[in-house]
């Protein structure tokens, strides 16, 4: 338990490590949905707090690792159209598509500009108004009533040169299908934060009703993830299946009402959106609704929209799955750094492979593959 | 891009459009507050930032405490630096 003094509450911790190391008497497979929690969970090493029988599965929940190749392409596709100006959150920068990246684009003479929020290119949209800037969304609910309230304002302002591609997913059709992968027998669940404080926890509440897991919707901070995981252990060792919420702090039942009303006012639910590594998910990505048309970049200019097969080196689909861990992909730290990344894992600071690579814990590599 | 920093609301700058600074470590900024209801947060409230949106409400203790482990898993400078970028 060597890492337990980086926490400021190393006592508390300690009580709890040993606590969950206690209660624990057969292996079980633990997902953190969210990438922020897979970050905290690398960081302050807690897979080393924990019992050898516990594995964390690190989940889905990092919107920029899947992306697909295919709307990376169209991305770099809408980027390249002449008098366009194409923004986007730095993470995307680096992100590949099946020939090259945003950040490559850029350097052949695109436009493409990084920005911190979609206000921004609201903004960069106002004060070019011979130019046309787009605006690249993705993420969960936690980023899509930011960019459903952009639109709106854009609306109401009446910015003709704006438009966005979305690629926006929602978090309930990704753990549906990770419940129902059969290579993956999960024991349980600690859920998603920010997610949650717009959708709130009764979302959830189908995982036990319908899969008998628990869930432990949980904060950021290196506690609230232990906490979480004592939560959603002390659950199945009592027979128990619910959604708990540790994060009370910030999330309710019901969530953010205003920022619900924005994501329902313009998106609508795809049929299907591709993920990478995971593939078509149904109903898991929103698109503009009808009404909001003029700001839809896939009907203002004309992307490529093909498929694009996943690299074989890259097994960022298993990983997503956590039917592999980083470490047991073959280029991982040599072909694949977060410098030079083959899948969009290593890209984010909140992919597992980026995660393992910064922080790895190299001890627990070699005692685990060992 | 998907973790939240803390900041205080120093000004409500422009009520109808839901636009509020927002100091983050010395940074200030503007922030839209849009996801709060009429009233909901007003000077001196700590609120958790995301995209330039005010997400949820937060006490002072917890935004400390969020400030300290975003330095150290290395995040509260990137972060920052994107929010002074921010056009808003
Ligand atoms: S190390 Fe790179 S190539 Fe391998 S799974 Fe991770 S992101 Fe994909």
């Amino acid at each position: 338990m060597k890492f337990v003094d980086e926490y400021r509450q190393g006592d508390i911790a300690r009580k709890l490590a040993d606590e969950i190391a206690r209660l624990t008497t057969r292996p079980l497979k633990i997902m953190e949905v969210c990438g922020g929690h897979t970050h905290a969970i690398f960081k302050y090493g807690i897979e080393d707090l924990l019992p050898d029988n516990i594995t964390m599965i690190h989940g889905p929940g990092c919107p920029v690792c899947v992306i697909p190749l295919g709307r990376v392409d169209d991305s770099i596709s809408i980027a390249l159209q002449p008098g366009v100006i194409f923004t986007t959150f730095g993470d995307m920068m680096r992100v590949p598509g099946s020939k090259t990246n945003l950040l490559d684009a850029k350097a052949r003479g695109a436009d493409v500009r990084m920005v911190y929020s979609p206000l921004d290119a609201l903004k960069i949209a106002k004060q070019n108004p011979e130019r046309q800037v787009v605006f690249l969304a993705l993420g969960f609910e936690t980023t899509a009533p930011s960019t459903a309230m952009t639109i709106l304002q854009a609306a109401k302002d009446k910015v003709e040169n704006f438009s966005v591609f979305c690629n926006h997913i929602t978090i309930v059709p990704a753990l549906k299908a990770m419940l129902d992968s059969p290579d993956l027998q999960l024991d349980g669940f600690v859920g998603p934060g920010h997610v949650s404080t717009v959708i709130g926890t009764r979302p959830y509440e189908f995982v036990p009703r319908e899969y008998g897991k628990p869930v432990a919707v949980s904060g950021f901070e290196p506690l609230d993830v232990l906490q979480s995981i004592y939560m959603v252990v002390r659950q199945i060792v009592e027979g128990r299946a619910e959604v708990e919420n540790q994060y009370g702090r910030c999330v309710t039942l019901e969530g953010n009402g205003r920022a619900l009303e924005a994501i329902f006012e313009v998106f609508e639910p795809r049929d299907y959106f591709e993920w990478r590594g995971l593939g078509s998910i149904a109903h898991s990505g929103m698109k503009l609704k009808s009404k909001y048309a003029a700001f839809d970049a896939e009907l203002k200019f004309r992307v490529p929209g093909l498929r694009i097969a996943d690299p074989k080196a890259c097994q960022c689909g298993e990983i997503l799955k956590g039917v592999k861990k980083p470490w047991e992909c073959k280029v991982f730290g040599t072909a694949c750094t977060p410098e030079t990344p083959i899948g969009s894992c290593m890209v984010s600071s909140e992919g597992a492979c980026a995660a393992y690579y910064n922080f790895g814990r190299l001890s627990k590599i070699a005692g685990r593959s060992a | 891009m998907c973790l939240a920093i803390p900041g205080k609301i120093v000004e409500i700058v422009d009520a109808e459009n839901h636009i509020a600074k927002v100091d983050v470590g010395g940074v200030r900024r503007n922030v839209n507050v849009g996801m709060f209801d009429e009233g909901e947060v007003g000077v001196g409230d700590y609120v958790l930032i995301h995209v330039g949106f005010a997400m949820s409400k937060i006490d002072e203790a917890e935004a400390e405490e969020t400030l300290r482990v975003l330095k150290e898993i290395g995040e509260y400078d990137p972060g920052v630096e994107e929010f002074k970028t921010t056009l808003v």
